[in-house]
């Protein structure tokens, strides 16, 4: 099963990646192998295999509700390429009017 | 009438009511200074990791349980992914194959338009554990055009996300329903329900569609809403738009419009993530929930009774009116102020459900609301209350003065009995006194004791009235009446 160049461009969007064409054109195999892979498996009877949630059987791991301070803020913003008013700035990200 | 039938459904964020995040320790606030209730866990650093909060799953719980909903008792949390500056990790965790409820539903009250209401039941798609993003501000409003401001301190906090069913046919039932679940969510106390600090938010979906015709119109869901009003008016706005558009043969786009309060329309969502392909897959970082029967039972225990049940016992087994029932279990605090006030309270005629009621009812909610204050904060405590009640039972001060008596409670907080001991207000329920005063009082009013010898029965109020100028209103008025009739027909 090959993926059109939609669908990888879709993919590659939804990912934050800037594909060049060589890349989108490598991406596009390699995906439709994986895929391809995913297919096989389904050939297998699964009817009676539980869905695995979790690969460890651990269930229930909860915390009490206590809470404590956190961070502080000048800690918390040193690494932000920007900050205003004790807030991360970053670009305008709703479009103007 | 419309040529269109609406169809409403909502989609309910209830922030809860915890100390801390859903999935970090850090403080649970409504209001702190920007990003100083965060950690790297809710600002999504790498290598941390997340771990659940226990009293948020009893707290869900226990909704779900109220909603009467199927409870997957194995449940687990998913990542939806998406890309947008206050969602730190670029996934929200969320639940979607196996939400902690399916199905259940809410009664609400649909007002009929003449004061009486009728049951409407709309049933819930699905309730899921989550945790709510970031805060941003945006352009002008921050001073800066170009740039988004963001604040983590909501980052994480748990959230109930109620979905309910497109079973809404008008806005006054999707009021009804707003009205009904804020309720339940308080009696839960789950949520604080604080809608201008966005602890409750909905968000409406709302489609048209031709009388009679099966499939649902295109939907159009509308965000932005931080009141009831605002959703009230959002659908009303919304509405009108998609008539206009049907009307003139246009399609209605599928699309999130956003409500501007100062313009009253509704505007669609610009926004450059249109791209809404979230890409669930189960969140390795959080290991499945396994509820058994014994932390259920456990959380059933916890539950208060719920307010139509309440309702339904003030109707049936204390005989007050539906409207009085309805104004006591409006809110947990008041039912909870009027039960307290009836306890042990008894009286021969078997009013006493109806004396404490008339009381909390008209004299203590009329001063509370009128100060727009909350019972909680009244200064009147439930056993003062009673015991004003009962020392009118008992004779001792007239209904007239328990009112004046009961006008100082509020303001001092101070008991019945020692303001009527000081201000001298007991009543005065001495016969010899009485007839003294009663014959002063035919004497200086020789026109209306003609009068009402004449038959005029109505001359007889001017008569008590003097008689109650005279004692300043501290006289018995069953005992004035016989009297004054014993005095008159002499």
């Amino acid at each position: 099963m090959r993926l059109t160049s939609e669908e990888v461009d879709h993919i590659a969007l939804l990912s934050r990646l800037d594909l060049s064409p060589a890349e989108r054109e490598r991406a596009a195999t390699e995906l439709s192998q994986i895929l391809d892979h995913f297919e096989q498996l389904k050939q297998l009877d699964t009817a009676d295999v539980p869905p695995t949630e979790h690969v460890l059987p651990v269930v229930n791991v909860l915390r009490a509700d206590e809470s404590r301070p956190g961070l502080p803020r000048e800690g918390v913003l040193q690494n932000a390429p920007e900050h205003a008013g004790g807030m991360f700035q970053v670009p305008r990200v709703v479009e103007a009017e | 009438m419309s040529k269109y039938e609406i169809v409403i459904g909502m989609e309910v964020h209830a922030e809860l009511l915890t100390q801390s995040k859903q999935f970090c320790a850090c403080p649970n606030e409504a209001v702190a200074p920007p990003n100083t209730n965060v950690c790297p866990v809710c600002l999504g650093f790498p290598g941390s990791l997340p771990v659940l909060n226990a009293k948020s799953v009893d707290l869900s719980l226990r909704t779900v349980l109220a909603f009467d909903s199927k409870i997957n008792t194995r449940c687990i949390f998913e990542r939806k992914n998406y890309f947008y500056p206050d969602l730190p990790k670029a996934y929200q965790v969320s639940q979607r194959l196996l939400p902690l409820g399916e199905g259940g539903f809410i009664d609400i009250d649909v007002p009929n338009g003449d004061g009486t209401s009728t049951v409407k039941r709309v049933g819930l798609h699905d309730v899921h554990m989550e945790e709510d993003t970031g805060k941003s501000q945006h352009g002008e409003s921050i001073g800066d055009p170009d740039s988004s401001l963001i604040d983590f301190n909501r980052s994480g906090i748990p959230l109930l996300e109620i979905v309910s069913l497109p079973d809404m046919r008008s806005v006054e039932e999707a009021e009804a329903y707003m009205t009904a679940l804020r309720q339940l969510l308080l009696y839960l106390e789950v949520s604080d329900c604080k809608m201008e600090l966005g602890r409750l938010r909905f968000e409406a979906s709302l489609s048209l569609r031709p009388w009679g015709q099966e499939e649902y119109g295109t939907r159009v869901e509308v965000k932005n809403l931080n009141s009831m009003k605002a959703v009230r008016d959002s659908l009303r706005a919304e509405i009108e738009r998609q008539t206009r558009i049907l009307d003139s043969g246009g399609v209605v786009v599928q699309q999130t419009m956003l409500w501007d309060e100062a313009s009253g329309t509704t505007q669609p969502m610009r926004s450059k993530e249109q791209a809404h392909d979230y890409r669930y897959f189960p969140e390795p970082d959080l290991v499945p929930l396994d509820i058994d029967s014994a932390w259920l039972e456990r959380v059933r225990a916890s539950m208060p009774e719920l307010p139509r049940a309440k309702n339904q016992r003030f109707i049936e087994q204390l005989g007050l009116s539906s409207y009085e029932a309805g104004v006591l279990t409006s809110s947990r605090e008041i039912a909870e102020y009027y039960e307290a006030a009836l306890e042990g309270y008894t009286k021969s005629d078997g009013g006493a459900a109806k004396a404490i009621s008339n009381w909390v009812c008209n004299e203590l909610l009329g001063r509370v609301n009128a100060q727009n204050s909350s019972i909680a904060e009244a200064k009147v405590l439930p056993a003062q209350l009673r015991e004003l009640v009962q020392l009118i039972d008992a004779g001792t001060i007239s209904g007239k003065i328990a009112k004046e008596i009961f006008d100082e409670m509020f303001t001092s907080g101070r008991d019945a009995k020692s303001i009527v001991e000081e201000r001298g207000l007991t009543q005065m329920s001495d016969t010899t006194e009485l007839e003294a005063i009663c014959e002063k009082v035919i004497a200086a009013n020789p026109k209306a004791v003609e009068d009402y010898r004449g038959g005029k029965e109505k001359s007889f109020g001017a008569l008590v009235g003097g008689v109650m100028k005279e004692t300043k209103g501290r006289a018995n008025p069953a005992l004035v009446n016989e009297l004054l009739k014993k005095a008159l027909t002499q």
